[in-house]
């Protein structure tokens, strides 16, 4: 086991670093950094004193050296728009997305299961159509879409929440926290939801799908022959062997959660690292568009690693090395 | 005389479908005996295993039980409710499947798997469960039970496999249980120890088998009577050792023609021409006359009734019908 | 006439038929797809005439007539003076387009690229899949976001609008070649493998006829479903982008486009300015999923 840990971890700074050439590749030479960083009044002597100062003129390898200590250390530079140091930037932006991400998150997994379970198991009731097909429309609908709509219904007509920002936050250490004040998760409702729905229709028909090809194994139809009850043959082994690749895919699904967190704070002005973002690429922030694509990456890895732990803790039949000293 | 255990009336089992319903088991009726062994035999799709599906209450939809009772010591079982049904399942009726790779839950181990049934079917403690279980798992020939008790499934070799597959059919301690084809996915030479276990197993516990099988080698070998099917009828019924020395129906018998044997002379194997019809095509009269040598111009009228032959011996041909047989004209197939 | 009717008799035609749903998603599409493409034709206005516009007429309300200006307006206007009505036509023309172009796009490369590595194999194709991998587990707005920064930043600002429809086809385009290239990837190393092909190969059959001739058939059906829904996905993509200001130029606004400035005046109260193209750009991805989803199901062998 600790070999395939190993290997993994390996791997994982592998795409790393190739992400990080990607990064610095951007970072070197799209648009050009002097430019960014002086007026127009510099004269030419003074970028070339600037380039040699900032070691634009040295071989690239170093310069990717130079770029991958600075960045294993959280040093990106300073943002061209708004200059202050990227990190800076990011790191205080970080709990808005992560909060908004895990809570969004949370729900979809619950009701997609919920749900999943739930048109698995009755097929051919009338709720079950309903729900697949409300979760057809999910798809369809962009995530940007479904915000502004909520905004309209809830906050606009109903005016039950709020249509923007974060609402009062609370500082516990150096994270924000809008969980702890009713203006502030008022606001994270609708984001929220906006966010994890099209997660949620995902997981629902990952796990109907999968809890139909399971109720369709040989061992259900055994349990059934040994007189399980119901409830011990869906729930406890139906359900089991469901959640096995449910748990892996979702897991996966946790990073293009963050990703998608860049829609979702538009539309609601959430004060996160997704319109951070957008706004880099809209004035070609380069610094901040290189660091969000390794932050991103790491996450990717990060979590890729974890998944693929969990399903060697869940499925017995990956720990290979117990049963080769056996018989 | 004793009481049947289960006793199967004239069951119908039939599937709709869009081009409209088939019948896939049509007035099947047998008994099995308290502690017997019946062997239950024939093609790929004479139904064999959708009778032993029907008995355990386990059809799948579409298919559904159309005509006919099945009694359990006496009691109807085939119009219980889903509940009444379930609490049969297991603790008087047990049933083994073929595949014993995909029969176990590969998440659960053994010990798991054992207690939950047990306990399911007895109010009993988790250790006393699990004394049950070891020693059961002991009984059908696992070496080091009580270590091997929690591995899970896919430690176990296949032939391993299908002895923890019998011990999971008999925890409960059923009063039948249905082997369908229990031995066809296992490596030759475990098959007749396999076949060995269930039927010393189930003798230890007094408790009858329905073997399913398309092998008629196993039969003479393990069961006390056998029914031959054949799309989905029962064409003879009787004690092993007379249907195989001197089967009467015609299907029966080329049916042991087929099967090799070092004292037999003939240079060729006897082979029954043509195949079994499709249930969607059988045709009208008795379902086997296409390919029967000896059909005369009933078996093209009508379907022939299983005929009493005395001594708890049916066939179900025209042949044996006296009235019948007098005046028959042979038609040449 | 004789083919019409065997096309018209065969499987895939009869599944059509007897679905409801099929038959109203692409009347729907039909109708929104003759729309965009007769824009010129059928808008009373052109909405990206800069120099027709008028801002007294904004903000003017479904069908009643503008105080200063007295016009009328079907859909009402938004707060530029564009028609609705009209910019809901030329948008759809633009997501139209630009979803065509960036899945022709994906069509050709995930092609072209499966292709070489299911025919090539080796090194070529471990590279290939390594690359359709990494980037499968990234999500495909970030992928089409980051490319289209990326050619932002190389294009100076003066060329910008004029280019962006091209380079947004390019990078929604980028964004999506790996379903296509899985696909034809796998049934060349299929059929690779047939000795009818290397038959050919032994007489000397240029690889390329065989692969127009033998692969591209046989995948067809199922690159045929990726791309419905690809076409879905792009519309959705593009209009993601707009939405976000990231799309197209602002003075040829697309659906998205409109449903941003919608979102502004949401509190003002001039609610036509958004309901009516998000009911159209629903209609329009709806419609379009639905179909690729029917067909994904009328080509699949195990359900027939």
């Amino acid at each position: 086991m600790l070999a395939y840990i190993i290997r993994r971890i390996l791997q994982s700074v592998l795409v790393m670093l190739v992400v990080a050439l990607v990064s610095f590749a951007l970072f070197r030479f799209v648009g050009d950094p002097i430019n960014s960083m002086v007026g127009q009044e510099a004269t030419i002597a003074d970028r070339e004193a600037l380039r040699e100062q900032l070691g634009l003129n040295d071989p690239f390898l170093s310069q990717f050296a130079t770029f991958i200590g600075r960045a294993v250390q959280g040093d990106f530079g300073i943002s061209y728009r708004l200059q202050q140091p990227v990190m800076e930037l990011i790191l205080s932006r970080l709990p808005a997305t992560l909060e908004l991400a895990l809570v969004s998150g949370l729900l979809a997994f619950a009701f997609g299961v919920g749900f999943g379970v739930y048109t698995a198991l009755k097929r051919n009731g009338w709720l079950s159509n309903t729900i697949m097909t409300v979760s057809l429309i999910g798809v369809s609908l962009p995530t940007f879409l479904i915000g502004v709509l909520l905004i309209w219904v809830f906050a606009v007509e109903l005016q039950w929440l709020p249509s923007f920002g974060r609402g009062d936050t609370v500082e516990l250490g150096s994270w924000t926290t809008g969980l702890l004040t009713a203006s502030g998760r008022a606001s994270l409702v609708l984001p929220a939801i906006t966010l994890g729905l099209y997660q949620m229709t995902l997981i629902m028909r990952l796990v109907r799908a999968e809890m139909l090809e399971v109720l369709r194994t040989d061992y259900i139809k055994f349990a059934r022959a040994r007189g399980l009850s119901n409830r011990a043959v869906h729930f406890g082994h139906a359900l089991k062997n469901t959640m096995v690749p449910v748990i892996t895919i979702t897991g996966l699904q946790l990073g293009s959660i963050i990703a998608f967190a860049i829609i979702t704070e538009t539309v609601f002005q959430w004060p996160g690292v997704g319109a951070l973002f957008i706004n880099s690429v809209r004035f070609v922030d380069v610094p901040v568009m290189a660091a969000y694509l390794m932050l991103i990456a790491l996450v990717f890895v990060i979590i890729n690693l974890i998944v693929d732990l969990l399903y060697y803790v869940v499925d017995p039949r990956l720990r290979v090395d117990r049963a080769a000293t056996r018989h | 005389m004793t009481e049947p255990l289960l006793s199967v009336r004239n069951l119908r089992v039939e599937f709709p479908t869009r081009r409209g319903i088939l019948t896939a088991i049509d007035d099947v009726s047998f008994d099995i005996m308290p502690g017997e062994v019946l062997g239950v035999v024939g093609e790929s799709g004479a139904g064999k295993s959708l009778t032993g599906a029907a008995i355990i209450g386990l059809l799948e939809p579409p298919g559904r039980i159309a005509g006919g009772e099945i009694l359990l010591k006496g009691q109807r079982i085939d119009n219980l409710d889903a509940e009444a049904m379930r609490k049969i399942r297991g603790k008087r009726i047990g049933m083994v499947f073929q595949d014993p790779l995909t029969s176990l839950n590969p998440l659960y181990t053994v010990a798991q798997q054992l207690i939950e049934t047990i306990r399911t079917h007895a109010d009993i403690s988790e250790a006393e469960a699990r004394t049950r279980a070891v020693a059961l798992l002991d009984r059908v020939g696992i070496p080091a039970a009580a270590r091997r008790i929690d591995d899970y499934p896919h430690h176990f070799s296949g032939g391993m496999r299908q002895r923890v597959v019998i011990a999971l059919a008999l925890c409960a301690e059923p009063e039948l249980v249905i082997a369908d084809e229990p031995t066809t996915a296992l490596d030759v030479s475990v098959q007749s120890q396999i076949i060995d276990l269930i039927k010393e197993i189930c003798a230890e516990r007094g408790a009858a088998v329905m073997l399913i099988t398309h092998d008629m080698g196993v039969i003479a070998e393990t069961a006390d009577r056998v029914a031959v099917l054949y799309a989905g009828r029962l064409a003879e019924i009787g004690p092993v050792r007379e249907v195989i020395t001197a089967a009467e129906h015609p299907y029966t018998a080329g049916l042991m023609g087929s099967i090799p044997t070092l004292t037999q002379d003939n240079a060729r194997l006897v082979q029954i021409p043509g195949a079994m019809p499709r249930l969607n095509a059988i045709p009208q009269g008795c379902a086997f006359n296409p390919r029967c040598e000896r059909a005369f111009d009933r078996c093209f009228k009508d379907r022939p009734d299983p005929i009493d032959r005395g001594d708890g011996r049916k066939v179900a041909c025209w042949l044996y019908d006296a009235a019948v047989a007098a005046g028959k004209e042979k038609v040449n197939v | 006439m004789n083919r019409l009717a065997r096309m018209w008799d065969s499987d895939i035609a009869w599944s059509f038929r007897h679905s409801p749903v099929a038959i109203v998603a692409t009347v729907v599409a039909l109708i929104i797809i003759m729309g965009a493409v007769l824009a010129p034709w059928i808008a009373p206005y052109n909405p990206f005439d800069s120099a027709s516009l008028n801002l007294m007429d904004g903000f003017t309300p479904p069908g009643v007539p503008n105080q200063f200006t007295g016009n009328s307006y079907l859909m009402g206007t938004d707060n530029q003076g564009r028609d609705i009505f009209s910019t809901i036509l030329y948008g759809a023309r633009i997501s139209l387009f630009v979803g065509f172009a960036a899945v022709v796009f994906s069509m050709v490369l995930g092609i072209g690229l499966g292709l070489l590595a299911g025919w090539r194999g080796g090194w070529v194709d471990s590279l290939l899949m390594r690359i359709a991998d990494v980037q499968l587990s990234f999500p495909s707005i970030l992928i089409a976001l980051l490319i289209f920064g990326v050619a932002r930043g190389f294009i100076p600002p003066s060329m910008r609008e004029e280019v962006a429809i091209w380079v947004l086809i390019v990078s929604i385009g980028l964004s999506d070649w790996v379903q296509y290239a899985r696909v034809v990837r796998g049934a060349a190393m299929v059929e690779k493998s047939k000795e009818y092909v290397q038959a050919a190969r032994v007489i000397g059959v240029h690889p390329t006829r065989i692969v127009l001739r033998h692969i591209l058939p046989n995948v067809m059906g199922p690159v045929l479903v990726i791309a419905t829904i690809g076409l879905a996905l792009a519309i959705i993509a593009e209009a993601t982008l707009s939405f976000l200001g990231v799309g197209v130029p602002p003075t040829q606004p697309s659906l998205g486009t409109l449903i941003r400035i919608g979102q502004q005046y949401l509190f003002s109260g001039e609610w036509w300015i958004i309901l009516f193209p998000s009911i159209a750009l629903l209609l329009l991805a709806l419609s379009v999923n639905l179909l690729g989803d029917w067909l994904r199901d009328a080509l699949n062998p195990r359900l027939r």
